[in-house]
């Protein structure tokens, strides 16, 4: 069901865990499915630094957030922000129809982490 | 779980999903496919044995169940039966009635011809269960209307493992004059059946759960009910099954339920033991863990059993990175990536029916395999629970 890129991120995952001097944490749920995401964000100069994530929920949801938390790493914010659920299950290598909406939450907690963080410098969100 | 040899361990605890068809019902299986590949309807020699070795068969299924071999009708599988079993009935008694009583437990292969049915002007009552599982008999009885026809409820539940008060509501059923129809698929090899004493008119059954060949199984219908023939064709089944006969599934079939039927209660006192020390077990090891279905009146190989806080579709897929391989709820239920409808049915919220991991035993696991599950489970429900951001 799943592909050998999508069961080493599960099995594996990258960036997972807390960032304690995170400048941002946002958390994301999916109301269908009870699952949950957590980002934590270090930003330096615009610019992501070091990124971590917790997750509840299936092997589709914790390999697209160990994707996207390695596709955001090094990127500006602006940067950041274009990525989507597209380009994080492209990224897997292609995930099952019915797991698609697990991409979602990995995507949600980055844009949410992102605006909150400029909400918080007094900046409009995007 | 130290070095590759402990890694390469297999453990199969998913009997209710299937199981491996046994070597002996294979061997019992083989010449019917290259030698007596007669077919059974045919005149001459090689046809007169195989129908034999077929009626054969039809002896050792009705055995099983305590009825006579006319009341066997071989089909393809449990949903099949389960499909021509509520069809059938329907058909043949509309003109007595429209409504049906099921539960909100039953197998899709119940629940969905039901919900066809109903687009057929079927009335169909849906029982609900307890947090145990259970069906209330006296809920069955407060249902029945004028119109019901059948009742159909499982013998034992193939996610929960609960079994049914089948006996009391066969009796119900017996006294108002209705159709009792059960799913027995579960059950065969594990529980004692006599269709008799349980006053069944239905019940259908599959011979891959009990180490059968997938692809076959039966319909038990009591001598003089009444039920539409399913699939139209030829004679074969007396005229009720129609399509020449799939003669090695029907003797593998029958060595199988033979097999399994042989010594239930050694058989299931062995599972308990085992399934008793691996719950016991987990339970104690595991932290914020619960036992689903009923602690006593559950099938003997079933260890139904929730880990809040974690995705059980991910438990599932960490255990086989480990050799051990469960289901989390029902196989079916996990492509759908609906939540159980049988832990909904029970009270377990959805978030926490996700959780659930489903190991059911079987005649091939050892205390070997328990002692290896133990000790690998609890370790990756820690790590899943520390990725989840319910932990910090």
């Amino acid at each position: 069901m799943y592909n050998e890129t999508v069961m080493d991120h599960f099995t594996n995952p990258r960036n997972v865990g807390v960032l304690e001097d995170a400048d941002v944490v946002a958390e994301t749920s999916s109301p269908g499915c009870g699952d949950i995401t957590k980002i934590y964000l270090k930003i330096r100069d615009n610019r992501i630094v070091d990124v971590k994530f917790q997750t509840l929920g299936c092997a589709a949801a914790i390999a697209s957030s160990s994707m996207a938390t390695e596709l955001v790493k090094g990127k500006t914010l602006e940067e950041a922000w274009t990525l989507t659920r597209t380009d994080v299950a492209d990224a897997l290598g292609g995930l099952p129809e019915p797991k698609l909406h697990c991409s979602v939450l990995a995507e949600d907690a980055i844009r949410t982490a992102i605006n909150q963080y400029r909400i918080d410098r007094g900046l409009a969100p995007w | 779980m130290n070095g590759s040899s402990a890694q390469k361990r297999q453990v199969y605890m998913d009997h209710a999903a299937t199981t491996p068809t046994h070597p002996d019902v294979l061997a019992a299986m083989l010449p019917y496919f290259t030698q007596e590949f007669g077919n059974p309807s045919s005149l001459y020699s090689i046809g007169r044995r195989v129908r034999k070795a077929v009626e054969g068969a039809r002896e050792q299924v009705a055995a099983a169940l305590g009825a006579a071999p006319a009341e066997i009708f071989f089909c393809a599988g449990g949903t099949e039966a389960d499909n021509w079993a509520l069809k059938g009935a329907v058909s043949a008694h509309r003109s007595r009635g429209s409504h049906i009583i099921t539960t909100a437990i039953e197998h899709h292969a119940v629940l969905h011809t039901c919900e066809y049915l109903e687009t057929q002007g079927v009335r169909v009552t849906y029982l609900p269960v307890d947090r145990y599982g259970l069906v209330d008999p006296h809920a069955v009885e407060d249902a029945i209307c004028d119109d019901t026809i059948m009742i159909s409820v499982m013998m034992a539940n193939n996610e929960a493992g609960t079994i049914e008060p089948v006996g009391a509501i066969g009796t119900i059923a017996r006294e108002h004059g209705i159709l009792f129809h059960t799913d027995a698929v579960q059950a065969i090899g594990h529980l004692p059946i006599d269709v008799e004493a349980m006053h069944i008119d239905l019940l259908s059954l599959s011979a891959h759960k009990f180490h059968g060949p997938k692809g076959i199984g039966a319909l038990y219908v009591r001598d003089g009910v009444a039920i539409e023939r399913f699939v139209h064709g030829g004679a074969q089944e007396k005229r009720r099954r129609a399509g020449t006969e799939y003669t090695p599934g029907i003797i593998g079939l029958g060595a199988a339920i033979e097999r399994a039927c042989t010594d239930i209660e050694g058989h299931a006192a062995r599972l308990r033991r085992l399934r008793d020390r691996l719950i016991d077990g987990v339970l104690r090891e595991v932290p914020h863990s619960a036992l689903n279905g009923h602690p006593e009146l559950r099938l003997p190989g079933n260890a139904s059993m929730s880990f809040a806080g974690i995705d059980g579709e991910a438990l599932l897929l960490m255990l086989d990175a480990q050799g051990i391989y469960g289901s989390t709820g029902s196989a079916c239920s996990s492509a759908s990536g609906e939540p159980s409808h049988v832990l909904t049915a029970m009270g377990v919220p959805p978030r926490l029916a996700g959780t659930s991991l489903r190991l059911t035993l079987g005649e091939v696991n050892t205390d070997e395999d328990v002692d290896y599950v133990l000790a690998v489970l609890p370790g990756i429900v820690e790590r899943l629970r520390a990725m989840s951001p319910l932990s910090a």
